[in-house]
């Protein structure tokens, strides 16, 4: 299964970049295996902005595996982000489900 | 630095943008960025465009164009369809856009808090990649309908004006209205850029659609007050007719010139002035195109330079008309001394006739103009427009230093006044009324000089008749008065008091 590509667009270093990109690891904690995470300052590297198109930030793109998304914002709301990505279960969640236990 | 950049006066940016620059008295606040406002179909876009478009063209200034609405491809097939090689311009790095436009193939959803950071970033690239001096943003609300939060967006907008000022480019924003005469814009975006407001109009006046451009506010800087009329050429754009703004200042000559006729200029003091502007009234059938006939003529057979515009008779038929009076059209074009330009008032609204009648007189530099007729041109106008259309080509005519020959056509058959009169009787130089006299059961036609400016005239109204040789004028009308009211009364007069009139004339 290929990776999930996830590019989080940002503008400076400002305390609302650290949080989307906080917020982003925590989306993807258990699964980072599984996700091919860049973090791109558009301060630093505008053309690949001008490229995607991005005029809000922080924006999340994720291009692979279809379908496209795009989330914009802190992703603060981290399992409707994990949600709308389609990221794989990781242990945790499938465990608090709790009513069929793995490995039976 | 900055505070001494803040106290030195506010400079203006020429834009390049025909007729408003002048309006603006120089142009758009240097460095600044002005809000251009207007309902659907109001020339914003075109406006945007053309900033940057006349920035290359005639300031040798790049330009960064943002696109809110529309993608580029659309933007870009709209101007090329207006004149403009926008892919050329892209090509030689004067022209760049920014898409900001809605991507429709990705689904994108709002999770916590963001702003516009990318977008500032973007423009501020494209700005240095091209050394851009201008940049245009189309639309606002196109932005505002992508994001909900309308209060946090236009702080953003405030973010990327003071950016813009940063960079010292000046820029363009425009917005939607949602009527004519109303709120500013629709969302609010005036409480952050309203340093600079530009208010463009496409109003339903009388079943007719009126451009008009007006400068609402620049902080700390002149501009003309008013709504000024514009209309959008391919090629050209928006051309603003600055009304207001032109100046008295035509010089006036008194070398006189033939009207074409021996008996008129009689009439008049020795002709007509050279610089000034004759109006011909009178109802149909009454005279006038002959009149304008022998004013060209007179004109060619001195060696001068004439053009002719007629809105109401077509070509074969002013040929045809002058051929019976005895004066060959068709030889005096094969000798380049006349162009006849006929259209049908219908065929454009009235800004886009000012437009090309002042492109065809300055192209052929006549040294007289005549008009066939200029009341014509009412029905294709609202009376406000019809008077400014009247008032920028007199001014323009007169600035050329030509004579100007204009007709108009009274509404009723005897005597009466036309809305041309009433709005420039005032501004011309010199009256003639044709009118038809009723005597004794018979349609005689009378002709009278009724103002001369700055020149003694005949203050007889003199009867005249046509043969196919033109207009030959002989005695005036005695014992009948009324005649300019339409309303002839028969004075029984006898010999003697004709005889006592006799006497007393010098």
């Amino acid at each position: 299964m290929s990776k999930f590509e996830l590019r989080l667009y940002v503008a400076g270093q400002t305390s609302r970049s650290e949080q989307a990109i906080a917020n982003l690891y925590r989306t993807c904690e258990g699964v980072l295996d599984a996700c091919d995470i860049r973090i791109i300052d558009v301060l630093e590297q505008p053309m690949m902005a001008e490229e995607k198109r991005i005029l809000a930030t922080p924006t999340l793109v994720k291009s692979v595996p279809p379908p496209a998304r795009r989330i914009i914002g802190d992703l603060s709301d981290v399992r409707r982000v994990a949600r709308m990505l389609g990221l794989p279960a990781k242990e945790g969640r499938v465990k608090e489900r709790g009513e069929k236990p793995h490995g039976c | 630095m900055v505070a001494e950049m803040d106290r030195a006066p506010i400079q203006k940016l020429k834009t390049g943008i025909s007729g408003f620059d002048l309006v603006a008295q120089g142009g758009l606040p240097r460095g600044r960025t002005a809000l251009v406002s207007g309902t659907a179909g109001s020339g914003k876009t075109v406006f945007a465009a053309q900033f940057l478009a006349e920035g290359i063209r005639k300031a040798d200034q790049s330009g960064v164009f943002v696109t809110f609405e529309e993608s580029p491809s659309d933007v870009r097939r709209n101007l090329i369809s207006l004149g403009w090689d926008v892919p050329k311009w892209e090509a030689d790095g004067r022209w760049v856009f920014v898409d900001a436009s809605p991507q429709v193939e990705e689904e994108s959803i709002v999770v916590g808090a963001y702003d516009l950071g990318a977008l500032l970033a973007r423009i501020e690239n494209a700005v240095h990649r091209v050394g851009a001096e201008r940049v245009a943003m189309d639309s606002l609300g196109a932005v505002f309908s992508r994001f909900d939060e309308n209060a946090l967006i236009r702080a953003e907008l405030f973010r990327v004006a003071s950016g813009l000022r940063k960079m010292n480019v000046t820029a363009v924003m425009t917005a939607e209205r949602t009527e004519e005469y109303g709120e500013l814009t629709r969302y609010g975006v005036e409480e952050f850029v309203a340093d600079n407001v530009i208010i463009l109009r496409n109003a339903l006046e009388a079943e007719k659609r009126r451009r008009t451009m007006e400068i609402l506010k620049f902080r700390g800087t002149n501009h003309h007050k008013g709504e000024f009329p514009f209309t959008i050429i391919p090629g050209d754009g928006i051309v603003v007719i600055p009304l207001s703004s032109l100046e008295l200042k035509q010089r006036s000559s008194n070398v006189r010139i033939t009207s074409g006729n021996p008996q008129l200029d009689e009439m008049c003091g020795g002709g007509f002035f050279r610089d000034s502007i004759i109006l011909v009234s009178g109802a149909t059938g009454t005279g006038k195109t002959l009149m304008t006939t022998e004013f060209i003529a007179g004109g060619v057979d001195n060696g001068e330079r004439c053009l002719l515009f007629a809105f109401e008779e077509s070509r074969e038929q002013l040929f045809r008309n002058a051929t019976g009076w005895g004066r060959d059209f068709e030889r005096m074009e094969e000798e380049g001394k006349l162009k006849v330009i006929c259209n049908y008032p219908e065929v454009a609204g009235l800004e886009d006739h000012l437009i090309t009648m002042k492109s065809e007189i300055d192209a052929f530099d006549p040294d007289r103009v005549a008009i066939d007729s200029l009341s014509a041109l009412e029905r294709v106008s609202t009376i406000k427009g019809f008077r400014e259309f009247v008032i920028g080509l007199t001014s323009f005519i007169k600035h050329q230093e030509v004579a100007g020959l204009f007709t108009s056509t009274t509404p009723t058959l005897m005597g009466g006044t036309s809305v041309t009169e009433a709005h420039i009787s005032t501004i011309t130089d010199s009256i003639i009324l044709l009118r038809y006299v009723e005597m004794y059961g018979e349609m005689r036609r009378g002709v009278t000089v009724l103002k001369m400016r700055g020149s003694i005239h005949d203050k007889d109204i003199r009867e005249f008749a046509i043969d196919d040789t033109g207009m030959h004028i002989g005695k005036p009308f005695r014992n009948v008065s009324g005649i300019l009211a339409g309303r002839p009364v028969y004075v029984e007069a006898t010999q003697e008091i004709n005889r006592l009139n006799e006497m007393f004339r010098e």
